[in-house]
């Protein structure tokens, strides 16, 4: 009972430590005696919601996730979705269908945030929106364009729709409302949720940050790596990671011209990437067959992967899918340890070509777009079972969604907000410290100490005639004048900064009797 | 093998019935909310603004009185009236909720000085420069507000003529003593005629006595000697003194913690003591420019009102150096006394304007009836706005008070006053020996000394 308890309390610990956000302050340093009694109190308060926001999560969710477990000898990936269908019931059957539309081209797929409506672009100028409760179309145009992405804005009424010349924002209804000429030809759009920011990059590699609220366009940057087909928002800080075919991932933020990161990925051109919903990792695939995933907190390769991979998708409880060819493949870490190892897979028909692959929000199904149509199948385990009406509602009536769009309005974030950590707002900024500069005796110190390193190296013995004495004193003394080199560089650098700031004026060095005669400079 | 997938009914996650109420469920998971911190300040920046907007902290003024208001008395067993008196020996019981006189108490020949209501709320006790302590009887709490044709007066239960003018009188809590204050301190009962028990400690007018609520047999008064002094009824003699810099104009006690007092002092400081420590001030609050004339505690004791002489009155937090409210009119003159209303959410300020104003004890504070989802929207509001209140941006917003301009520019002028003899005593102590020069901490540096 003992030991039941402990590992109960260990558990308990964990989904505590996940909702207390971070370390406790370290008070001890603390002069002012009232600040940390006040802060004390604060503290002892975040643990005891982290406590009880743990019992709630233990006992008061309505659902339970789904997932797969394999019997005996089977293997999970290698169970087909035929058998899974057999199993499960038929409200579930109903999320396996395959679309086809052969006509159209390739198709790609965007779900709003709370899983229930998908809108579908295919690239012969196809859009639908289709709701996924009850599996109706809700309205298809045709644009008579070609259509390279389209992605819905904050909820299912607005979508936008990158085509030949010029991304256009649709209402549900199919009505035009925008042409935003200022993009460009784009080849991808991505939306920033708490901001409002609908970011695309185009075919000129520029990339741009529209506010859809007003309009206004916040940054309009050249990336300077050319035309890119891979571009992912971080979910958890709202950086655009963009993936180029030098192989380089660069991470944008509205406010500033330059790439908050760069880092080289691959290789080989960066077919895509995917973020996980923690923030922490990221999954990028180079054309040479390889998937890396990624530690963003250190920028290091966890794990990596053989395979192509086209697309790349992350699913809220973690599982990577990834597709190619007419193949997907669902990876998943199990073990809690960042190993990603084969979870599922599915195959369509030969000759299929897998475009997209996008996990549906709080349900356990993938959305697959390929070459000729869409599909759907079920991923046990893939979504979050238990949502939060006030984030993200799959059974939203229109006067909830009207009030969470207000909210949202005014809870919408400045561009400023988007940096690498987004724990740092409200932060002190650590005060930086000043280098100090080595006085004159420590540098003479420094300088010796290089010389006598210079000194003792060793100097190659040369063979076939080449070792004469007086070569080799020639040698080493440019060894040492070389170690001495950089300090004399900065001594004459000094000098002359000394120089030019006290340069006076001839006319005041001039005795007096002479003074009518300095040069004037030319003012 | 074992396959179970997200499968959720449509009926268990909707109503049943257009009039039940919209399900709700939570997940507070933190990865469900991204950037939590970004939008918690963009809602507290919004909190903030919003709090400016709707700060209307002025209710109404109390219109009736012909000359300035020395005292007021809150009646401790009936929340909607208020006693004030005048310099022309007009007392008025008003209602606050209509803003009109209920009552007035015709009687006194020079000015009235003083006002208490006994703890049960049947007699007011009042005194006045013209030597006389007159005890009325309250009128029901039934009484129609009356007419402007004809004003209900009540004639008085007692008259008690003594020596000497009297400046101050006071009630002890849950008992039947009352002690005025003037050439010396008179405790007196409500049938006699005569004082039962003085007390006389030094040579100058005692000018403000308080009973402490915690025990009723302690009283604190201060005197124009610039002391303070604690009396106990059960002892015949006074039981300490302290002695500052300044006069007190007068004295609260805090009625939740009732070992603390606090005075309001002639050099626009107020002065918290702990009643069993004197050499130290507990707290000093500064922000007035001018006499701080008179002080009242809130009920929940965690906040107390001052008027100054400088025609402001301040609402302070009762540990806070500084105000966190300031409240001023054009036409609100000197203020002579303030009270903070029994329900924590009024303030009563009486000036030299022959006016009584009334005022919301937080400006932005939504009166009347408040759903309980309203309720927790604005302690929510208030949370979030506190955690982020240090942040430029938002503490711009929160610290931003107009103020008058003589009134800015007199504290300006203190600052640099204040500022420049700091720096003097710092180079002082720079430029003399290590110890030699002392600098006392402000708590104990307008306390001349502690008498036992």
């Amino acid at each position: 009972m003992g030991a039941k308890e402990e590992n109960g309390d260990g558990e308990m610990d964990q989904t505590v430590k996940k909702y207390l956000r971070g370390e406790a302050a370290n008070l001890e340093g603390l002069q002012d005696k009232k600040l940390k009694g006040q802060l004390a109190i604060r503290e002892e308060l975040y643990g005891k919601s982290a406590k009880a926001a743990a019992k709630i999560e233990k006992w008061l969710l309505p659902s339970e996730g789904g997932y797969l477990e394999a019997e005996g000898i089977e293997k999970t990936w290698r169970i087909k979705q035929e058998s899974i269908a057999r199993e499960v019931d038929i409200l579930s059957l109903r999320n396996q269908y395959d679309i086809i539309l052969p006509e159209l081209g390739p198709y790609t797929l965007d779900f709003t945030p709370n899983g229930r409506y998908m809108a579908a672009a295919g690239r012969k100028g196809h859009l639908a929106v289709v709701d996924m409760k009850t599996l109706s179309l809700i309205k298809e145009i045709q644009v008579r364009e070609t259509v390279r992405d389209v992605v819905y804005l904050h909820n299912e009424l607005f979508f936008a729709a990158a085509q030949k010349k010029y991304p256009y924002i649709y209402n549900r209804d199919g009505t035009e409302l925008h042409c935003l000429k200022e993009h460009g030809a784009v080849s991808r759009l991505q939306f920033l949720k708490n901001h409002f920011l609908l970011a695309s990059i185009n075919k000129l590699g520029q990339l741009h940050y529209q506010d859809v609220t007003m309009g206004e366009m916040v940054g309009n940057y050249r990336t300077g790596s050319g035309r890119t087909d891979a571009m992912q928002v971080n979910p958890f800080n709202g950086v655009v990671a963009l993936g180029h075919s030098s192989g380089t991932v660069t991470m944008w933020k509205p406010t500033s011209a330059a790439p908050l990161v760069k880092m080289l990925c691959h290789p080989g051109p960066v077919s895509s990437l995917a973020f996980h919903p923690n923030g922490h990792l990221m999954a990028t695939s180079g054309k040479e067959k390889k998937i890396k995933i990624w530690d963003l907190r250190k920028f290091e390769v966890i794990q990596t992967l053989s395979g192509h991979a086209k697309t790349l998708n992350f699913s809220q409880k973690g599982l990577l899918a990834a597709g190619t060819g007419s193949f997907v493949q669902i990876l998943g870490d199990f073990s809690g340890s960042q190993n990603y190892s084969r979870y599922m897979s599915h195959s369509i028909s030969k000759g299929y070509q897998v475009g997209k692959v996008l996990f549906r929000p709080y349900e356990d199904v993938l959305g697959i777009g390929h070459s000729m149509g869409w599909s759907s199948i079920l991923i046990p385990g893939s979504g979050e079972p238990n949502f939060d009406s006030w984030v993200a509602n799959p059974f939203e009536t229109s006067k909830q969604r009207r009030e969470k769009e207000v909210h949202s309005l005014l809870d919408k974030l400045p561009p400023e907000t988007i940096m690498l950590d987004p724990t740092k707002v409200g932060t002190v900024r650590p005060a930086r410290k000043k280098e100090k500069k080595p006085t004159k005796e420590e540098r003479e110190a420094e300088m010796e100490a290089a010389v006598e390193a210079a000194k003792d190296t060793d100097i190659k013995k040369k063979t076939k005639g080449r070792n004469k004495p007086s070569k080799r004193a020639q040698r080493r003394k440019e060894i040492i004048d070389r170690a001495k080199r950089p300090f004399l560089e900065h001594r004459v650098e000094e000098q002359e900064t000394f120089r030019k700031k006290h340069k006076t004026n001839m006319e005041t060095e001039m005795p007096k009797s002479l003074q009518r005669f300095v040069r004037q400079k030319a003012t | 093998m074992k396959v179970k997938v997200i499968s959720r009914s449509t009926d268990e996650f909707t109503r049943e019935r257009s009039q039940d109420l919209q399900r709700v469920f939570r997940n507070f998971d933190p990865t469900l909310r991204t950037q939590e911190k970004a939008v918690e300040y963009v809602r507290a920046l919004n909190a903030a603004k919003l709090d400016k907007i709707f700060a209307r902290p002025f209710i109404g003024a109390m219109d009736g009185h012909r000359d300035s208001i020395k005292c007021m008395a809150k009646n401790p067993s009936y929340l909607k009236g208020i006693f004030s008196g005048s310099d022309d020996g007009d007392i008025r019981l008003w209602d606050i909720a209509s803003r009109r006189t209920v009552c007035q108490f015709p009687g006194h020949q020079g000015a009235v000085q003083g006002l208490t209501v006994s703890t049960d709320g049947s007699i007011l006790v009042s005194c006045g420069s013209d030597c006389t302590v007159r005890l009325w009887n309250v009128p029901g709490a039934t009484l129609a507000v009356s007419d402007n044709l004809s004003d209900n007066s009540a004639k008085a239960l007692a008259v008690y003529v003594w020596k000497n003018a009297f400046r101050a009188v006071d009630h002890q809590w849950d008992g039947d003593l009352f002690a005025t204050a003037g050439a010396q301190v008179d405790i007196w009962n409500h049938n006699r005629s005569q004082p039962v028990n003085t007390f006389d400690w030094g040579t100058d007018t005692t000018i403000s006595v308080r009973f402490n609520p915690g025990e009723p047999n302690i009283l604190a008064t201060s005197a124009n000697d610039r002391s303070i002094t604690l009396y106990d009824l059960r002892m015949s003699s006074p039981a300490r003194k302290v002695i500052m810099r300044t006069k007190a104009n007068s004295i609260a006690w805090n009625p939740m913690e009732p070992l603390n007092f606090t005075v309001a002092n002639e050099d626009c400081n107020c002065y918290s003591y702990d009643a069993r420590k004197l050499d130290e001030a507990k707290c000093v609050h500064k922000d007035h420019v001018s006499a701080v004339m008179d002080i009242d505690f809130s009920p929940t004791g965690r906040e107390f009102v001052t008027g100054s002489y400088d025609r402001t009155v301040r609402i302070f937090q009762y540990n806070g150096g500084h105000s966190r409210e300031i409240y001023h009119t054009k036409r609100m003159q000197r203020v002579f006394c303030v009270k903070y209303s029994s329900d924590a959410s009024y303030v009563i300020s009486g000036s030299d304007d022959t006016n009584l104003r009334l005022w919301k004890a937080k400006a932005s504070e939504q009166l009347g009836v408040v759903l309980p989802r309203e309720k927790k929207k604005h302690e929510y509001l208030e949370a979030v706005k506190n955690r982020y209140k240090h942040l430029p941006e938002v503490k711009r917003i929160v610290r931003h008070r107009h103020l008058p301009k003589p009134i800015y520019k007199a504290a300006n002028l203190r600052r640099t006053m204040i500022e420049a003899e700091r720096r003097k005593e710092q180079r002082r102590k720079a430029h003399s020996a290590p110890g030699s020069v002392v600098t006392e901490s402000i708590r104990k540096r307008r306390i001349i000394k502690e008498v036992e």
